[in-house]
């Protein structure tokens, strides 16, 4: 994770609101439109490095489409049309010159429902190094892999069955696996869609856990319909409605002391 | 008349239809909601009371009358013309009056037969008068039988749903009864050749020249039933099928699931599709007119002699009929592969070659192999191509060049001009049937089962 130090630090001057730490990630009057609809308004959020910051909001606001932006991942729907500017440690992800392959290893993604590939434990690990050609033989790359595991506390449970296939571990372990291929390619961005929202309770908890050990190495942004697991896991939280960013801050302050009469009512559960 | 019957059994139902919803109709005004079945249901079940019995019972007449009539009439004729005439005298007998009956005269007949053709033609008259009698009767007498069961709380909606279910089986087993009868009648027959020609020499034997003479006076081989050259040749063209189609077939298909944007599959996937609905006669036409030539001229151009029947031609006009099922069955294959695992691997920083090859190819394998494989047992079972294009002569060859057969067409060359089922020629016809029938099954359940694995694999 030694690339993490020598951020570039230009970013930091552009970002709107003053952080504890760097700008790892900032989005500039960011509009989506799916064809004629428009999903998100002038979306102008900066996110902070190495801390998780959580995108919160009622169903249909645009938070999942903001997270999506970030690794165009909006890309492969067609109708899909970004505007605006959204930058990576100061450099422009949706410049036409730059490869998405990079940036999608450098901004990992854990989705909603565990979708381990229909191949062993230790092959969806490895799924991720060997397309960018990380480990030069089977030995580095079998050491990826356990690091991996290990980073995504799931080593303990599946060392004696890597060759097993990642669809029969239980939801809760495959959602840590996939954690576990997004890790494996050292990104510096993860990005999580509401990764426990098919998980149970105790489930849940470990895959929390996780978040708040990989907060030290990893810049997080998460998106959750649990305002309980806004306020357990993230430092920050953004508050989108009807696809406006309507109130950023310090997580705490966003549940005790928001500024808008509408993040007030949606954290204390009165409409959403 | 017996058309005219059946529209009556049509007319008569519907009235019973009508006479039940109105019987249900009634119930309800009477009892309001406590009434056990709705008015239709009445109706429905006094229709099938109706139809379906005396239905049965005119096919069933139609089935025996003939029978009965020519028993009664060969035992009404005079004694001078059955007397010590064999079976199939009396049957010439009997056919005769029926011509005469039927005005066909073709020589004076004898006072006698003509007699008889009277009585033919009379009893056949009351015979139908009688099933059409009986016909009415029977559905008049179900009609009152129905009505008088129908009551508020009977359940006329049961009785019409185990019917319905009863006919459903009825038809489910009509199908497993068809195959049942196949199966026999093909064991039975090639177990005949089998106690002619011995089942190492037709499994083993490397020489096939089954064209034996079947009367005295024939000039004709020796007969040799070795059916190992056969199975070859359709092993070869079907190899031949496959090499074309599979490429072809899986290019087109990742091309249609991956690549294409929705106009373009569009247009393209009922074009390929079209291919399957092609007569494979016309296909054959095209292998012998313009795939031959083609390829002859192209050895020529090389030097290399080729046979104007090649397995070459053959097998890849083959590939290109069976093109659809690969290309149409891989495409769904891959196309119901969930969008979570595209998704997972493009967000690894995949490229979209890198997700086909890596992740959709082998979770959609199971599917493929599965077209792949029924695509098989298609080019297996094919004859018409061959016949037109690949020749009649057995020949153990690997070969593409030359000309080769292959099953189905020697059971097409053995069973067409003089046949009589006591032979060796025209029973190894059966036997080929058999393997064909044993192998193209053994592919078929294979597919099949491959794909219920695929079925369950995300859910």
């Amino acid at each position: 994770m030694d690339q993490m130090t020598n951020t570039r630090f230009d970013a930091v001057t552009a970002a709107p609101h003053n952080h504890s730490t760097h700008a790892k990630v900032v989005g500039q009057d960011v509009n989506v439109f799916y064809g004629d609809k428009q999903a998100l308004f002038d979306i102008n959020l900066s996110i902070g490095e190495r801390q998780v910051t959580a995108l919160i909001g009622p169903s249909g606001c645009g938070k999942s489409t903001f997270l999506r932006c970030l690794n165009r991942m909006n890309d492969t729907i067609d109708i899909c049309r970004v505007t605006g500017k959204i930058e990576l440690d100061g450099g422009d992800i949706y410049d036409p010159s730059l490869d998405v392959v990079e940036l999608r290893a450098r901004v990992g993604m854990v989705f909603q429902k565990p979708n381990p590939f229909p191949k062993s434990i230790f092959e969806n690990v490895a799924y991720g190094p060997r397309i960018h050609g990380l480990a030069s033989g089977k030995a580095e790359l079998e050491e990826i892999v356990e690091r991996s595991l290990r980073k995504a506390s799931l080593w303990e449970e599946v060392k004696d069955r890597l060759a097993e296939s990642g669809t029969g571990l239980s939801g809760g372990q495959q959602q840590r696996l996939c954690i576990a291929r997004a890790i494996a390619v050292s990104p510096e961005v993860i990005l999580m869609d509401e990764p426990c929202s098919a998980l149970d309770p105790i489930a849940t908890a470990k895959i929390e856990e996780l978040i708040n050990e990989l907060r030290e190495n990893y810049t997080i942004i998460i998106v959750t319909h649990s305002m309980q697991q806004a306020a357990r896991v993230s430092q920050r939280t953004a508050f989108f409605h009807l696809g406006v960013l309507v109130e950023e801050g310090p997580t705490d302050e966003i549940f005790t002391t928001p500024k808008d009469q509408r993040t007030m009512d949606y954290v204390t559960g009165r409409f959403g | 008349m017996t058309g005219y019957l059946f529209l009556a059994i049509l007319l008569f139902s519907l009235t019973a239809f009508y006479v039940g919803r109105s019987a249900g109709n009634g119930f309800v005004t009477a009892n309001g909601r406590n009434v056990h079945s709705r008015p239709i249901y009445h109706g429905a079940f006094a229709a099938i009371w109706v139809g379906v019995p005396t239905l049965i019972l005119v096919l069933l007449w139609l089935l025996l009358e003939d029978s009965v009539i020519e028993q009664l009439l060969v035992a009404s004729l005079p004694a001078s013309l059955t007397d010590g005439a064999s079976p199939a005298q009396i049957s010439l007998i009997v056919s005769e009056i029926r011509n005469v009956a039927s005005g066909r005269i073709f020589s004076e007949p004898s006072p006698e037969i003509v007699a008889a053709a009277e009585r033919y033609a009379s009893w056949g008259m009351i015979a139908r008068w009688a099933m059409v009698v009986v016909a009415l009767c029977a559905m008049a007498l179900a009609l009152f039988l129905a009505r008088t069961r129908m009551a508020p709380q009977f359940r006329a909606r049961q009785a019409f749903e185990r019917t319905l279910t009863i006919m459903m089986v009825f038809s489910a087993t009509a199908a497993i009864l068809v195959t049942l009868g196949i199966v026999v009648s093909l064991t039975y027959e090639s177990l005949l050749f089998f106690s002619m020609v011995p089942p190492t020499e037709f499994f083993f034997g490397l020489n096939w020249e089954p064209q034996i003479a079947i009367r005295d006076d024939q000039v004709a081989g020796t007969g040799a039933f070795g059916a190992v050259p056969v199975f070859t040749g359709t092993l070869l063209i079907a190899s031949i099928a496959l090499l074309v189609a599979v490429p072809l077939g899986l290019m087109s298909a990742i091309y249609l699931a991956e690549f294409a944007d929705a106009r373009v599959r569009g247009v393209i996937k009922p074009i390929l599709e079209i291919l399957a609905g092609v007569p494979t006669v016309v296909y054959g036409f095209f292998a012998v007119l313009t795939v031959a030539p083609a390829v002859r001229d192209a050895g020529s151009l090389f030097g290399i002699a080729i046979s104007p029947n090649s397995a070459l031609a053959a097998g890849a006009v083959m590939g290109i009929m069976i093109l659809p099922f690969i290309s149409s069955l891989s495409d769904d294959a891959i196309q119901a592969v969930p969008r979570a695992m595209r998704d997972g691997s493009l967000a690894m920083g995949a490229t979209k070659g890198e997700t086909i090859t890596r992740v959709l190819l082998p979770a959609a394998l199971p599917g493929i192999v599965g077209g792949i494989l029924l695509a098989a047992s298609r080019a297996i079972g094919e004859t018409m191509i061959v016949v037109m294009a690949a020749g009649l002569t057995a020949n153990l060859t690997a070969n593409p060049l030359e000309g080769v057969t292959t099953v189905t067409v020697q059971i097409v060359t053995l069973l067409i001009g003089d046949t009589s089922f006591d032979n060796p020629k025209t029973l190894s016809a059966f036997a080929l049937g058999l393997v064909l029938f044993v192998v193209t099954l053994c592919l078929n359940v294979l597919a099949l089962r491959i794909v219920q694995k695929y079925r369950e694999r995300y859910e």
